[in-house]
């Protein structure tokens, strides 16, 4: 016997949520097994489509109508323009994000005050957009070293931005230890518990905004690093912002990341709703079957479990989640080996130059028209596998700011293929 | 490594950088059993494990698995007469870090070495702390006495005066009730029955009723822990009745405690010699075809993973990769989910039911198992009371100074199974148990008395 379903995804991130969201949605019986929690907590939470072109021309207005336009290795190309908007769609349906009513990119400052072109937001951060032209007062907290706010809002006076922006410090209240983790502001701020400043006890909340209410001057807006809150985040922006007499806003941070937590557990409530199963901690370490995948094995400290399905979907990640692997010799898909396109000589694989062009980027594995990995000759490895995001070659999410983007179409567009195929 | 050797990928991901390949350096003089080297080069110090951390949630002062492991690897490395800090007393174990990090670092073996250090070589071993510790540790000492007069001991374990001196002078909680001591243990009911000729009698007899052939080495070793003998044995009765039912002969071999609440509080040396009992007798069955089953989620975990990283034991590595879950195990060889979904619950389990995962079935990817396999059941329903830890973490909560901290962390928790339809809760672990009826009121199960209800006639 086995463990059986219908389909069987292989990632818990962006790409392997949505394809089980989507085949559960057909209808599908779907299970996803994912070795580590998702990368998404070390992710910003922003849902990017298309910043820039491979050229490095941008920030994009509108990132659909730039599709058309990339190589055709390119998975966007492979999946197309309406499987994007759709995948998208089903995005929208399944979390509360913002962003969705136009095209166009929206521009979001970032920790570092830079501007960054994104398509889907979450609502924490709508207040802060760039292209609002009301004035903006950025406050760090001293602990935090993450975020210089004053730093910040000189950057992004520095490129432009259409509005008046200060960066303020000030001591989080209730004297928390310098490298709190960021889930203990959170925790605080969820709870609203009681702390004491110079002998005045009251919740958390109403301390934070008493301490930084004599720093507004006129400003309408008023922007936290991302750590208002895992469970509340929408109350406690409304209770800051009350308080303050502002529009208060997180401003997206690097990792662990609060906003990419929320969006794990958004996606993975949806799952749940969607009535797939699922289970985390244990990597896919062995395949059996020759042309079709007939069963895999998770391992379990040297027990293996035996789990079946019709479809498979292999959504691992590229080479930061480990999802393409290489050593000195090659670069290789470590799960069901696939093949992986790249230079055979390995000082092909990089440029001498940090910031320049980088192969490396773009590797992963090559796709038919359905997304079933290509071997070297060009035929499907498997008829019942398809790959979808990092794990994918032929474009490099980092300098297009095309990451997210590429996993939900992806992701939606091999979870419909597999759910199509499924008995 | 020169570019011209050969280098075949070495990559697995089931067994991240741990290090079975790393020659040990030896760093400190007794780098035998203490080197956190292991898996420590490959943290990059993203912090996710911080974010897992139920204890960095609640306690300003607790700095977070990062610093626990890879972190004073780097401090003691570089500092001769860096001592391993204070504050790993406060992790509680959940293993929760494990799961988070993104490079396999093993956060939790590190965390068990630097507890075993700092215990062994720091704490004074005169201070009430390491008396309360190492009572607390060994609960299958007391619970075997207590046993012997379970009534005697269920009343005088919570008479409000003996409580309170036990606070003052041990350090033990006067908040908690005891666990009850049943009247009579697993053991005793499994020796009564016939022990393990009475069930390969009754799995003969299961084979024949689902045709099945009559020879069949369908046969476990049941791990029952020592909650389920001395507290809830009717966790290990319906574990028996549910696996005979599927036509599995039992067998319930000698075996100690499995160590868990030795390793949070750092007792390493009881919790080998505890281990040696257990891997010794499963080691034998496991060679004979048996596979070993615990209902406990902690013992399961400790037999799986805590024991191969922790000890070098004969016959370890077998045991461990022979040890399941009892939920787990029949998923995977029958057709539990079509079993459940034809069967149905009526009487005192007929209910809605709050669960709760406790950690340690979360970190063996068993936090989804009940809730999905119920979901189908007529008569019953089950609703996930969310991802917090329950907080208890076994002996964690028993401690007079993390008692209001464990009910912190349990807050969530709490409030979850407030919000729930149902008012009975189930869990497969003893402590979050404890914890959920604590915290709730709520009378607690374990799925396997909801299996037998739903199967067994």
């Amino acid at each position: 016997m086995a463990i059986e379903s219908d389909i069987l995804v292989v990632g818990g991130g962006l790409a392997g949520l949505t394809s089980a969201i989507a085949a559960a949605h057909e209808g599908a019986d779907v299970r996803l097994v994912s070795y580590k929690q998702s990368t998404l907590r070390n992710a910003s939470g922003l849902v990017d489509l298309l910043g820039y072109t491979p050229d490095g021309d941008g920030p994009l207005p509108d990132p659909y109508e730039a599709m058309g336009d990339l190589p055709e290795e390119h998975p966007y190309r492979t999946v197309g323009v309406d499987t994007v908007r759709e995948a998208m769609g089903l995005f929208d349906e399944v979390t509360q994000y913002e962003g969705g009513h136009t095209d166009t990119n929206a521009l979001l400052p970032t920790h570092g005050g830079t501007v960054k072109p994104t398509a889907r937001y979450p609502s924490g951060a709508a207040a802060g957009l760039a292209s609002d032209d009301r004035d903006m007062l950025l406050v760090g907290f001293e602990s935090m070293t993450d975020f210089d706010a004053p730093h910040a809002a000189a950057h992004l006076d520095a490129v432009g931005a259409p509005f008046d922006v200060r960066g303020v410090t000030v001591q989080f209240p209730g004297g928390l230890r310098a490298d709190a983790k960021v889930t203990r502001y959170a925790k605080l701020l969820d709870t609203n518990r009681d702390v004491t400043v110079r002998g005045r006890t009251r919740p958390i909340r109403e301390a934070l905004a008493a301490r930084v209410n004599p720093l507004i001057e006129d400003e309408a807006r008023v922007g936290f690093p991302a750590v208002l809150g895992d469970d509340r985040p929408a109350e406690i922006r409304a209770d800051l912002g009350q308080q303050m007499g502002a529009d208060v806003f997180e401003v997206p941070m690097g990792p662990p990341s609060l906003p990419g937590l929320r969006l794990e557990d958004a996606l993975f409530e949806a799952l749940d709703e969607s009535g797939a199963s699922f289970e985390t901690g244990n990597p896919v370490v062995k395949y059996e079957g020759d042309g079709t995948l007939e069963r895999v094995f998770l391992e379990k400290n040297g027990a293996r479990i035996p789990l079946s399905a019709d479809q498979y979907v292999l959504a691992t990640g590229g080479l930061v989640g480990k999802g393409i692997d290489s050593d000195r010799e090659r670069v290789t898909e470590p799960v069901f080996d696939c093949h992986v396109p790249h230079p055979s000589d390995r000082y092909d694989w990089f440029d001498t130059d940090v910031f320049g062009d980088h192969p490396f980027a773009a590797f992963g594995v090559a796709t038919d028209e359905e997304l079933r990995p290509l071997d070297g000759g060009g035929e499907p490895e498997f008829d019942n596998l398809r790959a979808a995001g990092g794990v994918l070659g032929g474009y490099d999410y980092a300098a297009e700011k095309s990451g997210s983007g590429v996993s939900i179409a992806t992701g939606y567009a091999a979870g419909l293929h597999a759910a199509a195929e499924a008995q | 490594m020169s570019d011209a050797e050969e280098s075949p990928s070495t990559f697995d991901p089931a067994a991240p950088n741990t290090g079975e390949e790393v020659e040990p350096v030896d760093v400190f003089p007794d780098s035998d059993d203490f080197d956190l080297r292991p898996g420590s080069d490959s943290c990059y110090k993203c912090a996710t494990c911080d974010t897992n951390c139920p204890v960095a949630e609640v306690d300003d002062e607790f700095p977070g698995p990062k610093f626990q492991g890879p972190e004073q690897w780097r401090l003691k490395q570089s500092d001769d007469s860096y001592t391993v800090d204070d504050s790993v007393m406060s992790c509680s174990n959940c293993m929760r870090c494990d799961n988070a990090c993104p490079s396999g670092v093993p956060l939790s073996q590190m965390h068990n070495t630097a507890r075993g250090e700092y215990v062994s070589k720091q704490m004074d071993k005169l201070s009430v702390e390491y008396v309360r510790n190492r009572i607390l540790a060994n609960y299958r000492t007391s619970a075997f006495f207590a046993s012997k007069v379970p009534r005697l001991a269920n009343a005088a374990m919570n008479f409000g005066p003996a409580r309170w001196l036990m606070e003052k002078t041990l350090g033990v909680t006067k908040e908690r009730e005891f666990p009850e001591f049943a009247s009579e243990t697993f053991r005793e009911w499994w020796a009564a029955r016939g022990g393990a000729d009475a069930s390969r009698h009754n799995a003969r007899e299961s084979r024949e009723r689902r045709g099945e052939p009559t020879e069949s080495d369908k046969k476990v070793a049941y791990f029952h822990g020592c909650y389920s003998n001395y507290n809830t044995p009717e966790v290990g009765k319906a574990m028996v009745r549910v696996y005979e039912h599927f036509g599995y002969e039992v067998v319930a071999p000698e075996q100690r405690c499995s160590g868990t609440p030795m390793f949070a509080n750092g007792m390493l040396s009881d919790a080998k010699r505890h281990a040696k009992v257990n891997v010794a007798s499963m080691a034998d069955l496991v060679e004979q075809g048996y596979d070993a089953i615990a209902s406990c989620t902690s013992c399961s975990m400790a037999l799986r993973q805590e024991y191969p990283e922790l000890f070098d034991i004969d016959g370890i590595e077998d045991v461990a990769s022979n040890t399941f879950e009892s939920v787990e195990y029949l998923r995977i060889h029958e057709d539990l989910t079509g079993a459940v979904r034809e069967a149905e619950v009526s009487g005192d389990l007929a209910e809605e039911f709050a669960y709760h995962a406790p950690c340690h079935a979360r970190n063996q990817g068993l936090d989804r198992q009940a809730v999905e396999l119920f979901r189908d059941l007529d008569g019953a329903g089950i609703e996930d009371v969310g991802e917090s830890c329950s907080g208890i973490s076994g002996t964690y909560g028993w401690k007079e100074e993390k008692y209001e901290k464990s009910m912190a962390i349990g807050e969530e928790m709490f409030e979850h199974m407030a919000h729930a339809d149902g008012e009975v809760g189930m869990t497969e672990c003893p402590t979050c148990a404890m914890q959920m009826e604590h915290g709730s009121g709520y009378e607690i199960c374990h799925p396997l008395e909801l299996l037998e209800a739903a199967l067994v006639e």
